[in-house]
C-alpha cells in the first residue's frame, strides 16, 4: 500500500491531486465523471467580493496543444457561494480550496474573511495573477511590493492555510514567491496562464474580445515546470504545480520537480476523469519505483 | 463508440453513424442535445468538437452526427472509417421544448449545417402528434443536405440564394409566411439567419427557440467560455443551451 497523503502546511491532502481553479466548476458538473472523493482537493471558480459577468464574447481561441481564455473572473461573488454553493459542496470528502481574486486588497481582505468562517474550506488560493481583469488580478502579482501588500494584508485576515496562486508573467518568478512568503503565505502554486494573443488573419481582427488572453494546456507545460523547479529551491514552504499537466506522468514530473501537490487545469476539458486517472497512475508509478510514500519523489530530481 | 458508416452527402459534410463499441443500448438524448467529440491524430485539434446530435435511430441502435468539415478536426472526423473508435462524450446541454398548444403546426428553420439537429427534433415532434414542417435554407441545391429525410418525415420548403431549389432569397423571404400559420418557430444555422428568424418571430408575436453555435472548450458548464448574454446574464450555452427562447436572449429584436 503506497501512502499518498501529502501535507500543505496543515492543509492535508489524501493525494497530491487537485483540480484547478475555473476548469472544475464546483466539482459538481464533473459528478458523472469523477468521484470527488478520489480526489486531495478541488480549487473552486475565481471567487470575488462582488458579482462580476466577465468579459463579453469570443473569450476562447484553440492554439496548438493549447487554448487562450479571456474569462475575466466571472462568478455570482463570495455571498452567493456561501448562500447556494457552500451547502451543496461542504459535505463532499474532499479539501474544497476557494481561489479568490479582487480588485482591490481590502477586496481580498473581505472574501478572506466571509470564507475564514466556512467550517468546510480547510484553504484559499490567492488568485494575483489572473491576466484578464483591468483591475487588480495580475496587477498585484507581478511586483514584490504589492504581493507583501496583498498577502501580508490577508494573512492578518485568514489564520488557514494561505496559498498564493503566481502569475508566469514577470521578470524572475523566484522574487515574486519569496515576497510572497515574506509576508506568510503557507504555500505557492504555480503558474497561472500565460498571457498571449490570437489573430484571425482573414478578418484582420483579434479572435479574444479583450484581444489577449491567458495561455493553458500542453503547450505551457515545460515553462511550468522549469518555474516550479526555480521557485522549489528559492523557498521554504510547499509548491503547489500546475501547468499543462494531462497525465500521470506529466504530475511525476511536477513531483520531482519540486512540488508537494499538482493541480489540473485544462486537461479537465479534454478528459474529465483524467484527475482520477492521474491519481491513479502516481499510484501506479510509486509501486513501480519501488517507493512506499509519494514523499519520497517530491523534490526528488536527480540533477 | 464506433463509427457503423460513414456516409458522404456532400463535398463539405459527412454523415457518421455511431453505436456503443460494447453493444449497450444508447442512453436517452434529447433533440436539441450535443456530444463532444476528441479528435485523436490531429495536432492542431486539442480541444473536444461539439457537434449537435442529427438523429437518433433507436431500431438500429444508432447515433447520427452531421459533420461539417470546417477545419482541421471536423476534417478529420469526416475521414473516419467504419469500424473506427470515436471518442464522444454525450448527450450534453439541454434541448428544444414543446409547443404550448397540443398538436400544434410548428415551423423548424434549418441553415446550412444548422439543419442537423431538425432532423430529430422534426420525427420527434412529429411522433407526439405534433405537425411540423420544415424550412430549410442554402446557397444552391447541391448545398442542401439531408433533403429525402426531412421530405420523409414532414412537408419541406425550401430556399436557395441562387434560386436552383424551392424559392429564391433566405428563408426569411419565403412566400410561405404570409400564407401559413405556425404555434411555434425552431430555428439553427448561421447566426445572422438565426437573427433575422428571431426577427420575424417578434413581428409575428410567434414564440420561438433558436440553437446557438457559440464556440465552447469543456461542453460541461465549468470553462465559460461559450457564454450568451441573456435576460440572467452571461450563462453557459453549452449548460443552460444550447437551445434558448428569443425572449431570453439580449438580441435587441
Amino acid at each position: 500500500m503506497v501512502n499518498l497523503n501529502v501535507n500543505i502546511k496543515g492543509l492535508k491532502l489524501k493525494n497530491p491531486v487537485m483540480t484547478a481553479s475555473g476548469t472544475f466548476g464546483y466539482g459538481l458538473e464533473f459528478e458523472d465523471f469523477v468521484n470527488l472523493s478520489e480526489l486531495g482537493g478541488i480549487v473552486v471558480k475565481g471567487t470575488t467580493l462582488l458579482p462580476r459577468e466577465g468579459n463579453p464574447y469570443p473569450r476562447m481561441a484553440e492554439t496548438p496543444s493549447g487554448m487562450l481564455n479571456a474569462v475575466g473572473l466571472q462568478n455570482k461573488g463570495v455571498d452567493y457561494f456561501i448562500k447556494e454553493i457552500y451547502p451543496k459542496i461542504k459535505d463532499l470528502d474532499t479539501s474544497v480550496i476557494v481561489n479568490v481574486s479582487g480588485s482591490t486588497v481590502a477586496d481580498y481582505v473581505a472574501v478572506a474573511e466571509k470564507l475564514s468562517v466556512l467550517d468546510a474550506i480547510p484553504a484559499i488560493e490567492l488568485n494575483i495573477s489572473c491576466p484578464n481583469v483591468k483591475e487588480g488580478g495580475m496587477a498585484f502579482g507581478t511586483s514584490s511590493r504589492s504581493v507583501e501588500e496583498v498577502v501580508g494584508a490577508v494573512r492578518r485576515a485568514y489564520d488557514k492555510t494561505l496559498i498564493v496562486k503566481l502569475s508566469p508573467n514577470v521578470t524572475d518568478i523566484t522574487e515574486i514567491a519569496r515576497a510572497a512568503e515574506s509576508e506568510g503565505a503557507d504555500s505557492v502554486s504555480l503558474i497561472n496562464t500565460l498571457l498571449g494573443m490570437a489573430v484571425d488573419a482573414e478578418k484582420r481582427r483579434p479572435v479574444l474580445s479583450t484581444v489577449t488572453g491567458g495561455l493553458s494546456g500542453a503547450c505551457v507545460k515545460p515553462v511550468a515546470l522549469r518555474m516550479v523547479w526555480q521557485v522549489a529551491k528559492s523557498v521554504k514552504i510547499p509548491v503547489i504545480g500546475l501547468g499543462g499537466i494531462s497525465s500521470a506522468t506529466d504530475a511525476v514530473e511536477f513531483l520531482l520537480a519540486g512540488a508537494t501537490a499538482v493541480e489540473i487545469g485544462t486537461a479537465n476539458f479534454i478528459d474529465p476523469s483524467v484527475s482520477v486517472k492521474i491519481v491513479k497512475g502516481i499510484e501506479e508509478y510509486l509501486v513501480r519505483q519501488g517507493c512506499h510514500s509519494v514523499q519520497e519523489i517530491i523534490g526528488g530530481l536527480i540533477v | 463508440m464506433v463509427v457503423k458508416e460513414n456516409i458522404h452527402i456532400h463535398s463539405k459534410h459527412a454523415l457518421l453513424k455511431l453505436s456503443p463499441s460494447d453493444g449497450s443500448l444508447l442512453p436517452p438524448a434529447e433533440p436539441g442535445q450535443f456530444v463532444e467529440v476528441k479528435v485523436e491524430g490531429e495536432p492542431k485539434t486539442y480541444l473536444r468538437r461539439p457537434i449537435s446530435i442529427n438523429y437518433i435511430d433507436r431500431d438500429k441502435n444508432e447515433l447520427w452526427l452531421l459533420v461539417q468539415q470546417v477545419g482541421a478536426g471536423t476534417s478529420r472526423m469526416s475521414e473516419m472509417q467504419s469500424g473506427s473508435i470515436i471518442n464522444i462524450i454525450y448527450p450534453l446541454g439541454k434541448g428544444f421544448s414543446l409547443p404550448a398548444e397540443k398538436n400544434g403546426k410548428v415551423l423548424l428553420v434549418g441553415g446550412g449545417v444548422g439543419v442537423a439537429p431538425l432532423l430529430y427534433w422534426g420525427a420527434e415532434l412529429k411522433r407526439q402528434g405534433y405537425s411540423p414542417e420544415f424550412l430549410l435554407g442554402a446557397k444552391s441545391d447541391k448545398d442542401l443536405l439531408q433533403k429525402s429525410e426531412f421530405e420523409a418525415i414532414a412537408k419541406t420548403y425550401y430556399t436557395t440564394e441562387d434560386g436552383s431549389e424551392g424559392e429564391k432569397g433566405f428563408v426569411t423571404n419565403h412566400t410561405l409566411w404570409q400564407k401559413e400559420k405556425y404555434d411555434k418557430l425552431y430555428c439553427c444555422g448561421p447566426r445572422p439567419m438565426m437573427l433575422a428568424v428571431a426577427k420575424m418571430a417578434t413581428r409575428l408575436c410567434l414564440d420561438c427557440e433558436v440553437s446557438l453555435e457559440n464556440e465552447m472548450a469543456c461542453g460541461l458548464g465549468a470553462c465559460l467560455c461559450c457564454v450568451e448574454n441573456t435576460i440572467k446574464g452571461n450563462v453557459c450555452v453549452c449548460k443552460e443551451g444550447p437551445v434558448f427562447n428569443i425572449k431570453e436572449l439580449q438580441w435587441l429584436i
